[in-house]
């Protein structure tokens, strides 16, 4: 008999050695998340998945499961301080969804509906990104970038090319592209590294095809993140 | 002096690798020395060091970048930098900034991050978060060296020998003088000495023996977190692993804390006992020093004692004899990151990378350095563990209270007529710390550095120990005559600034956090703005990947519950204000249509409730 624990009131087998978010996955119960992304190693920086156990809160995506673990995931309390983490990551960068070519398909707005997030709410930090368009088939938009380091991570540990690195410190901490120029143009990086398919924002797009569907019957314009999943199950559909 | 051209980039890079090795790990001991020689770390040094330590130029660029004192541009030939915690500024040292400024022709003022550089290239100046003189401020480190009591003096000397070139060496040797200023000795302090009797007892009596005298003593980690250590060491001895490591954390980067920079300087030789003890009950054959950069001037002493131990057989190989007991210690130096006081991140340091907080479990302890078992202790918990094995483990149980063994160590600063270091039982109640030190009048005590908790005096008669006031030994006592706002500002500007920026809470949280303080400080803020504090430090407290993050916020709900007034005095009658003022925000429209009427303008209200046009 396999081992179970309790997410919000329903029983969830798991695996020794799967964290809470692999059985959710598993299990076809969504757990709101980020940086995470089952192809690669377990990150917990976004801490969108935090979730409730016993009153402390953990990341779905690095807590191992454990029997009779019983967790919380869709507490107002916990949807709370998800909505302020999404919120903190809308006014630290650059985002503009009604005009941004990934709205109805980008995983941050979705998410930012599953929690019920309707404003930005807090003072915006307005930084200076520049748009990098060096790539004759890749555009990296900095201002839509959450440092979620998927492309880090696909670039290193899937391509064998280590393309991106995470830079400097706080709010200071920004992507940097490893060519003498800093631009991805000179860099290695190609329009089929599995790091050019993997962000959940706008920030990594293919040149020449936005808009080829219209917003409004994208993929999130359709059904809500927590029945379809992340975006990149959907590529096909949606780019 | 650094800024000499005698030897080229490369060269020197070259140099470097041949006497230190290639080792991707080194990465930032090389820095660290390219720094120095060259004040910044030219192109040409991260393309060597790319191409010779198999690390993407990317990688070597985003550790300069996130240490603070690594530069991709040059800094002054002297390169100066002001201790700017709480204590240095409540001795004066801003007016001592201003003043050094002007006296070396420089407008405007150093802010973190941003550093004042002189066309000439002869000098820059800029802040340091706590350089670890808290109790012999102002303090500033002048390329890398430590200069105490700073006064408008000794400031005027300084812009002299600055503007007449002279070299370091050639400066006045009291100017580099750094008090221990020991006020109080218990069981730890009493007695300096070794006979290396601790070395002795492990090798004749077996390792089994000393693990279990640290056992039955109660010892805790004294970095704070307060781990039982017996069971680290016992954790550790029995993962499974190729190799074992032991690190000592000296990075003691908690604002107001000082006293492993006296630990490191007097009692050297214990601490080192200590890790060689506990190397011997693990089964490690290596071990590193992690020193913060502001103790780069205790390098050589650290090195000469090393030298000594080796040469008396107390390192090395075959330690006093015993076959099989190989042994020694590297230093590692930091370079201006608080977060690599936390395990994780130092040990990411050590092996030359950012110092970002890895994901836990797995623990250091099974996997630590180079991913094998690893003891990571603070510089305390190794003297305490020397004297344990020496004296037994009731010997040290003797003292404190039922959950916290022995004695604290602590670092006294701040509004006090005798700063410095006092050594207690556990379950001594903060009244008995303030009446030694000769504090009068005191408002408040922070306990625990900028992480730990704002005390009021109705919370004097509470005691330093594990089950009522944890301390990693910061203890800075401020009287009646201080805004405790200006110390939030500070901790506030510190957490913003030394956030790693992995996760978002803590990264984005603690940016907000700050500008929401200065925004109050300003005489801008409304309740509104402080349940936003209050919302803000929760979700930080929450949902931070790592202690930074929780912690951060404590000083700022601390001050709001126990302090409101520092708050509430400031805030404009309004319950909400914005951030930004509206009428300003329009002077670009007025401008390009032309048009300043007073239709033109927004209606401001005044803070007596009457509105005017701006």
């Amino acid at each position: 008999m396999s081992k179970t624990f309790t997410l919000d009131g329903r029983e969830i087998p798991f695996e020794t050695g799967q964290t809470i978010m692999d059985a959710a996955l598993a299990a076809a119960v969504y757990i709101p998340h980020l940086c995470h992304n089952p192809e690669f190693a377990p990150h917990g920086s976004c801490r969108v998945c935090v979730v409730d156990i016993g009153g402390r809160q953990v990341s779905a995506c690095t807590a191992a499961a454990s029997e009779g673990l019983v967790v919380d995931s869709s507490s107002e309390a916990i949807q709370a301080t998800r909505r302020a983490i999404l919120q903190m990551l809308f006014v630290e960068g650059n985002h503009v969804c009604p005009a941004c070519e990934k709205s109805g398909a980008c995983q941050l707005q979705a998410v930012a509906y599953y929690t019920g997030m309707l404003a930005p709410h807090f003072t915006h930090f307005f930084p200076r990104r520049p748009v990098d368009a060096s790539h004759p088939d890749v555009i990296i938009d900095f201002n839509r970038c959450i440092l979620c380091e998927l492309c880090v991570r696909a670039s290193r540990d899937h391509d064998g090319k280590r393309v991106f690195a995470i830079s400097g410190r706080g709010l200071e901490s920004h992507l940097v592209i490893d060519s003498p120029s800093g631009l991805l143009g000179d860099s290695s990086f190609a329009a089929g590294d599995k790091a050019a398919h993997v962000c959940p924002t706008g920030a990594i797009l293919p040149k020449g095809r936005g808009y080829e569907t219209p917003i409004g019957e994208r993929l999130y314009d359709r059904e809500p993140i927590s029945i379809v999943g992340d975006v990149r199950a959907h590529e096909e559909e949606v780019v | 002096m650094n800024a000499s051209t005698a030897v080229t980039v490369e060269g020197f890079v070259t140099e470097s690798l041949a006497t230190h090795g290639r080792d991707p790990r080194h990465l930032l001991q090389h820095l660290i020395r390219v720094q120095q020689r060259f004040s910044y770390v030219p192109d040409a040094a991260v393309e060597a060091l790319s191409a010779a330590l198999d690390v993407t130029r990317t990688q070597v660029r985003a550790a300069i970048a996130f240490y603070a004192f690594l530069h991709n541009r040059p800094r002054g030939a002297f390169e100066i930098r002001f201790s700017d915690n709480i204590t240095d500024r409540m001795l004066g040292s801003r007016r001592l900034i201003r003043l050094l400024v002007e006296r070396l022709g420089l407008t405007g003022l150093p802010a973190w991050g941003h550093d004042l550089i002189r066309d000439d290239g002869r000098v820059s100046i800029g802040l340091a978060s706590c350089t670890g003189m808290c109790d012999q401020g102002p303090a500033l480190l002048v390329n890398g060296y430590a200069v105490t009591h700073l006064d408008a003096q000794r400031v005027d000397r300084i812009a002299d020998l600055v503007q007449e070139g002279i070299l370091l060496e050639r400066w006045p040797g009291e100017f580099f003088r750094v008090g221990n200023n020991i006020r109080r000795r218990g069981l730890l302090l009493g007695n300096p000495a070794t006979d290396s009797a601790a070395l002795h007892r492990l090798v004749d009596e077996g390792a089994d023996v000393a693990l279990a005298e640290v056992e039955r003593s109660g010892l805790r980690g004294r970095g704070g977190a307060g781990f039982t250590t017996a069971l680290k060491w016992r954790f550790c001895r029995e993962a499974p692993g190729t190799e074992r490591y032991v690190v000592c954390n000296a990075d003691e980067g908690e604002p107001g804390t000082f006293k492993d920079r006296v630990l490191l300087t007097d009692y050297a030789d214990l601490v080192i006992e200590g890790m060689t003890v506990c190397a011997g009950v693990i089964g490690a054959r290596r071990g590193f020093l992690y020193l913060r950069g502001e103790y780069r001037y205790l390098l050589p002493h650290l090195e000469s004692v090393l030298q000594r131990r080796r040469a008396e057989g107390l390192l090395g190989m075959s330690i006093l004899g015993a076959d099989g007991f190989d042994f020694d210690i590297e230093i590692h130096l930091g370079a201006g990151a608080y977060i690599c006081g936390e395990e994780s991140a130092l040990i990411e340091s050590l092996e030359g990378k950012r110092g970002v907080t890895r994901k836990r479990p797995p623990f250091p302890v099974t996997s630590g350095f180079d991913d094998q078992p690893t003891v990571v202790n603070n510089v305390e918990t190794f003297l305490a563990a020397a004297r344990v094995v020496r004296w037994g483990g009731y010997w040290f149980r003797g003292e404190g209270t039922d959950q916290s063994a022995g004695s604290k160590i602590l670092s006294v600063s701040g509004d006090c007529a005798r700063p410095g270091i006092y050594e207690y039982p556990f379950g001594t109640p903060v009244h008995r710390v303030l009446s030694d030190c000769g504090a009068e009048n005191t408002q408040a005590v922070q306990i625990s550095g900028a992480a730990g908790a704002t005390l009021s005096p109705a919370d004097f008669d509470r005691i330093i120990a594990f089950e009522d006031l944890p301390t990693a030994g910061s203890f800075m006592v401020f009287d009646d005559s201080r805004d405790l706002l200006d110390m939030v500002r500070n901790f506030a500007a510190f957490f913003a600034h030394e956030s790693c920026g992995f996760c978002t809470p803590c990264r984005v949280g603690g940016a907000l956090l700050r500008n929401l303080i200065e925004k109050v400080a300003a005489g801008q803020g409304s309740e509104y703005d402080l349940s936003e504090m209050r919302r803000i430090g929760a979700v930080m407290r929450q949902a931070s990947y790592c202690g930074l993050g929780h912690t951060a916020p404590n000083h700022v709900l601390n001050t709001l519950d126990k302090f409101p007034q520092i708050y509430r005095r400031r805030l404009a009658r309004a319950s909400h204000t914005p951030s930004f003022d509206l009428d300003a925000a329009l002077s670009e429209a007025r401008a390009l249509t032309g048009r300043d009427d007073v239709g033109a303008h927004i209606r401001v209200q005044m803070p007596d409730g009457s509105e005017v046009s701006a």
